[in-house]
């Protein structure tokens, strides 16, 4: 299954140009650029983990590729994604977030039951590669 | 994002079949390309026209006009000029090849226009294309390496990535290697730079600068640097004739003139300000002018009469005779208001 998260979620996923195209479009903005990679598929999970530090000043987007790619061959098998953060005074939150890697077998979700008192059942989305430990979730 | 009036709210739908081949296109703004694939090949093109199109003329056109001599780099800016015009033209009748490297090494003398150009060569290869940006990010040995282990890396790249779209210019960068240390972090900052100008041809450019000697030590010890630079250029110390066209051009543009006798006095104080130590070439010749421009503010001030609008611009012959050149005793020069002897 395809994990989908963010501001194109509803796309497949982007290619490269995609990429660069949208960079260039938050770069034009005045938007700082992050890069952030995780190998938890939740959705509700965003605390991801960032790769190095946001990058502020930056003319080109060829320089967050960079950064992308060598997050890309650090971590071949987890997710990575972009943020762009819009810093305006009356904004100032994540403005862009969008994934451009997958792991190549995405394992999917099953979902959980719990039951309650008075037949009461509460549902949950349990992600199959939290059961394997992390750093080791997507391996092969 | 503008709503479709007729989609009623609502979960996405997942794509229908066929629908991932031309949306993200259109989202990502890749339309254009797949525009420019299907258009027919042009049967001929004027290559002048185009150039002419791009700007790239004006830009050599000030150069030849602000900057004195230098001919070998006009020439040589004018041959990479064309390699790009002709590199366009070809890649409009489909053939594609390799871009060119334009990796460069300006070698030459303290203030013989080697940032200067450098500035001006950022912006001739952003019209013709060949930069996405065109800035110019110039660095020295201690913005790329760092004071301790692990801190060189990201450094390097973060210089990097400043300059990703442009050039980014080295002065003196035979210091990133330090022949007496071989685990000097110097090293580490090379590897970086290395890695990108061979992986990122497209997106940066990188300029070299520094003494002709020791850059040829530099490349010696570093063939990698040198193999992947294809481009050096020599920038030759001025004579005397350029020095004064050169005085002329920086007054003209600052609004001054020499008065008569002035030039020739100016003349005289550069020949013997080039044989002394520390002569900046062109530097010199401003910070001489500058200080001719204290000297008549300060004759003005005291001479307490009305002043015409040609008074202003006016540096007379005795602005430029009262310089320490003329005035110091032979035995010792004062330079930069240091007293040294010269033995
Ligand atoms: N040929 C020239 N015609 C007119 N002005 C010049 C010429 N060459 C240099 N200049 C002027 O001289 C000054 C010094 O030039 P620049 O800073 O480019 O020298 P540089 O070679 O980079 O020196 P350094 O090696 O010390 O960094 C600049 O203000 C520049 O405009
Ligand atoms: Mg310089």
């Amino acid at each position: 299954m395809l994990v989908t998260q963010g501001t194109f979620s509803y796309l497949p996923p982007l290619t490269d140009a995609q990429v660069k195209a949208q960079v260039q479009y938050a770069l034009d903005n005045d938007w700082a650029m992050s890069v952030e990679f995780t190998d938890d598929p939740h959705p509700r999970n965003f605390l991801w983990d960032m790769w190095g530090l946001p990058m502020f000043d930056m003319r080109d987007p060829a320089a967050i590729l960079l950064e992308v790619q060598r997050c890309r061959d650090a971590y071949p098998a987890r997710y990575v994604r972009v943020n762009a953060y819009d810093r305006r005074l009356g904004r100032q939150t994540t403005a862009l977030s969008f994934i451009v890697q997958r792991p190549k077998n995405e394992t999917g979700f099953r979902l959980e039951r719990q039951e309650g008192p008075d037949r009461q059942v509460r549902y949950t989305l349990h992600p199959y590669a939290l059961d394997r430990g992390a750093g080791e979730r997507y391996e092969r | 994002m503008t709503q479709d009036p007729h989609i009623p709210f609502g979960m996405p739908r997942p794509p229908a079949p066929g629908f991932s081949a031309s949306v993200p296109d259109a989202v990502a703004g890749n339309g254009l390309r797949a525009q420019e694939e299907a258009a027919p090949l042009p049967v001929s093109i004027d290559v002048e026209a185009d150039a002419r199109a791009s700007g790239v003329f004006d830009v050599i056109e000030d150069l030849d006009r602000e900057l004195v001599g230098l001919d070998p780099v006009k020439t040589r800016i004018r041959e990479i000029a064309a390699l790009l015009v002709v590199d366009m033209a070809r890649r409009r009748f489909g053939l594609e090849a390799e871009r060119p490297n334009l990796h460069m090494c300006f070698t030459g003398s303290p203030g013989t226009g080697k940032t200067t150009v450098a500035m001006r060569m950022a912006t001739v290869l952003h019209r013709l294309g060949y930069l996405a940006k065109g800035h110019l990010v110039a660095v020295t040995r201690d913005e790329l390496v760092g004071q301790y282990i692990g801190h060189t890396a990201p450094k390097t790249r973060e210089v990097l990535k400043r300059a990703m779209g442009g050039v980014l210019f080295i002065d003196e960068a035979y210091y990133l290697h330090r022949q007496e240390n071989e685990r000097d972090y110097g090293q580490e900052a090379i590897e970086i730079l290395l890695q990108v100008m061979e992986n990122q041809r497209n997106d940066i450019v990188v300029i070299l600068a520094g003494y002709r000697d020791r850059m040829d030590q530099f490349f010696s010890s570093n063939p990698g640097m040198g193999s992947r630079i294809a481009h050096h250029i020599d920038f030759p110390d001025y004579d005397l004739d350029s020095l004064v066209a050169i005085a002329r051009i920086m007054l003209d543009r600052q609004r001054y003139t020499f008065a008569n006798g002035a030039e020739p006095a100016f003349r005289e104080l550069m020949s013997r300000r080039m044989t002394q130590p520390r002569f900046a070439n062109a530097r010199s010749v401003r910070n001489a002018l500058e200080r001719a421009r204290l000297r008549q503010a300060n004759r003005l001030v005291s001479d307490g009469r009305v002043v015409t609008r040609d008074d202003l611009m006016r540096i007379e012959a005795e602005d430029i005779y009262k310089s320490r050149w003329f005035t110091e005793a032979p035995g010792e020069q004062v330079l930069d208001g240091r007293t040294v002897p010269t033995g």
